[in-house]
């Protein structure tokens, strides 16, 4: 149970703003995470590629370019299609709060937007894989 | 700058002063144990004519519209006319932006300036695969000269100014803007405007590159030259340190790195033959104005000091013109905050009065919802107004550089500039910008402020009004935002296949060849890429036979 959190943070779409991006890496690895950043303009496909091969417990996707519903769906999706939805799709960036239900609905676990504290992001992502884990060794 | 006596008599008596101050502390401590601009830069408690004695004021301060130019470019300033009100837009389809833009004129900005899409930043037509999802969202979708005729639909380029942000693609842009004024009738010599085409700062800071350092080094360097040669009022380029700092860097890196970019374009534009006096005349640059009013109005008089000492004593350029620094400003996107957006009016006229105090050309202000979404017509009438509230009604603008003299901000100024020329002798160590980019230099330094900055928020040591204090509970769901439709794409890839069919597709393939050939030899390509935009070749295509004999940037992740 004392496996590191492993969290990628990906940078869909076209949009070059990874200033969230990098904060919130250096964050998370500052939690003590192992933490996997794309680098920009990463396909949906790659992501998901990324996640599964580095056994990652979540996602963190930053966007904001206005493509949010989009590339969060088709993310989402992908994990299905792969069976990997166990993987925790979470994210921030420029999205409009009247959005939010849509991309939870989806299955999207969290929207953090813009003023949101590290460390609130950080006790989330925790809770969060916690009881992921302890889903998995309960079956 | 002072009598040395009385130079004498001030220092004893701020030394009675600071005896008093230590007697008031130790009843009623400061604030802080120490002060500091946003930066970091240390801050006395007070200023004398003793911080500012070592400064001279003829050689370093000098007057309007004198080199080292620290007082402004021109020598009336806003006495003479305001700067240029443009407002940055764009979105969804050209018909849409078309429609904003004459709305904004209507109100009153001089200027425009076109906000183009993620994919035509990056050089993909709408029907990319790369493009889904993306499409007329932060800009206007452009993928042929048709869209580029109806986004200038009814607005007579020969008398309105228009600035494109557009880098990667620049030479693609320019020549469909210069196409699009030849079916009005106005000849390329008529027309005045800007080409962002600063392609360093987008390996350093907002990452829309498409080629390696070294052909995107030759297209800026093409526009330069074809600048020079047919459109005298045009500005070639627009170095840009705003997206600098929106990366999170501080005050005085901004200035750096953006004035070592220069450098870099400078060297780069001599090695091809071409003389500094005249192609600096055209060089444009473009700030950011952030919270910090002092250490922001300060910025400003050091990067026009330190420019001119470079072109002057590094460059050898004697043309007055080419010695000046100019530059757009835009308020800062970074401090606009999502919560109490009503509150991001407040800090944009700060910000305001900040780039006006520190003699900016031009100016594009934020709208208050933008930390949501982009901006709504009514948002962005707010935005305009404020810059009008000043330009009329402030006084600000009625005394050239009013904050000159001042003791603090001559000493920050002074501080500032020495800061920066500390940054371009490590950039000029590292073997130049280039080289620096390759080793993710700048990207480092920036993100360690940043992360700084963030840090300082989540301590509470920096306070954001409605963030991290006087935080309220509000229901933001409901709020009216602009929403570019997903339709938009479907409606621009039917346009545009439309287009194809209609065009001449031999003639296109024969332009897409001439391409080709230039892009391997080292001939200028804008004149062959005119030729291509003119008969309806896309910019995809463009940018896509440039790929091929070009390559694409992969990028060094730095963290």
């Amino acid at each position: 149970m004392d496996r590191k959190i492993r969290v990628v943070i990906a940078k869909p779409g076209l949009d070059g703003h990874d200033r969230g991006a990098k904060i919130i890496a250096r964050a998370f690895r500052d939690a003590g995470m192992e933490v996997i950043y794309t680098g920009l303009r990463q396909t949906p496909e790659k992501i998901v590629a990324t996640a599964i091969q580095e056994d990652a417990d979540a996602i963190g996707i930053s966007i904001l370019s206005g493509a949010h519903e989009h590339c969060f769906k088709t993310i989402i999706d992908l994990l299905k299609e792969k069976e990997a939805e166990d993987i925790i799709v979470f994210g921030g960036g420029v999205i409009p709060e009247s959005d939010y239900k849509m991309l939870e609905d989806y299955g999207t676990k969290s929207i953090f937007g813009p003023g949101t504290p590290t460390t609130v992001t950080i006790e989330w992502l925790k809770k969060a894989v916690a009881e992921k884990r302890s889903k998995e060794s309960a079956i | 700058m002072f009598d040395k006596d009385e130079l004498q008599k001030i220092a004893k008596e701020q030394k009675v002063y600071e005896a008093s101050v230590e007697k008031v502390i130790a009843k009623r401590p400061e604030r802080k144990e120490s002060f500091t601009t946003l930066g970091g830069l240390p801050l006395k408690r007070t200023y004398t004519p003793v911080d500012i004695e070592e400064i001279d004021y003829s050689s370093e301060i000098g007057f309007p519209g004198e080199y080292p130019f620290t007082r402004g470019v021109q020598p009336t300033m806003y006495r003479g006319r305001f700067w240029t009100m443009r407002q940055y837009a764009g979105f969804a389809t050209a018909e849409d932006s078309n429609r904003r833009y004459r709305y904004l004129l209507s109100q009153g900005t001089t200027g425009l300036s076109v906000a183009f899409d993620l994919p035509t930043q990056i050089g993909y037509d709408s029907d990319d695969p790369m493009a889904i999802g993306e499409c007329g969202k932060v800009g206007v979708a452009i993928d042929s000269l048709a869209d580029v005729e109806m986004l200038f639909d009814k607005i007579p380029l020969n008398k309105v100014s228009t600035s494109m942000t557009i880098n990667s693609p620049a030479v693609i842009l320019l020549a469909m803007y210069i196409a699009v004024a030849e079916k009005q009738g106005v000849p390329m010599s008529a027309l005045s405007g800007t080409i962002q085409n600063d392609i360093l700062k987008e390996y350093i800071a907002r990452g829309t590159y498409i080629f390696p350092p070294r052909p995107s080094m030759r297209l800026v360097t093409d526009i330069f030259e074809f600048c020079s040669d047919n459109i005298p009022k045009w500005n070639s380029i627009s170095i840009s340190g705003y997206h600098i700092r929106e990366a999170g860097s501080t005050a005085v890196q901004e200035v750096a790195f953006t004035l070592a970019d220069g450098i870099a374009y400078i060297e780069a534009a001599i090695k091809s033959g071409q003389d500094p006096n005249i192609f600096g005349k055209r060089l444009s640059f473009f700030f950011n104005a952030h919270n910090d009013f002092l250490e922001e109005v300060a910025k400003y008089r050091a990067a026009r000091k330190v420019w001119a000492t470079i072109m002057k004593d590094r460059f050898g350029v004697t043309n007055k013109s080419a010695q000046t620094l100019r530059f757009h400003t835009q308020t800062a996107g970074c401090t606009l905050t999502a919560q109490q957006a009503e509150n991001n009016i407040v800090r944009t006229a700060i910000q305001t009065m900040a780039a006006v105090c520190g003699g900016t050309q031009s100016l594009h202000t934020n709208s208050l919802d933008e930390a949501l979404a982009l901006p709504s017509d009514k948002a962005v009438q707010i935005a305009l107004r404020t810059q009008q509230i000043v330009a009329y009604e402030s006084g600000l603008t009625n005394v050239v550089d009013p904050f000159a003299g001042s003791y603090v901000i001559e000493s920050l100024t002074k501080q500032i500039e020495y800061e920066v020329w500390k940054y371009i002798k490590t950039i000029d160590s590292l073997g130049g910008m280039m080289t620096a980019i390759e080793k993710g230099y700048p990207q480092r330094e920036i993100q360690n402020a940043a992360y700084d900055y963030q840090k300082s928020i989540e301590s509470e040591e920096t306070i954001i009004v409605g963030v991290n204090k006087y935080y309220v509970d509000e229901d933001m769901s409901e709020r009216q935002l602009l929403k570019v439709n997903e339709q938009v794409g479907v409606n621009q890839i039917k346009k545009l296949h439309l287009m194809k069919e209609n065009r001449d597709n031999l003639r296109v393939k024969e332009t897409l060849d001439a391409i080709r050939m230039s892009a391997q030899g080292d001939a200028n390509l804008m004149p062959v890429i005119l030729d291509a935009v003119r008969c309806y070749t896309t910019e995809g295509e463009i940018c896509g036979v440039l790929r091929e004999v070009f390559g694409e940037y992969k990028e060094n992740v730095v963290l």
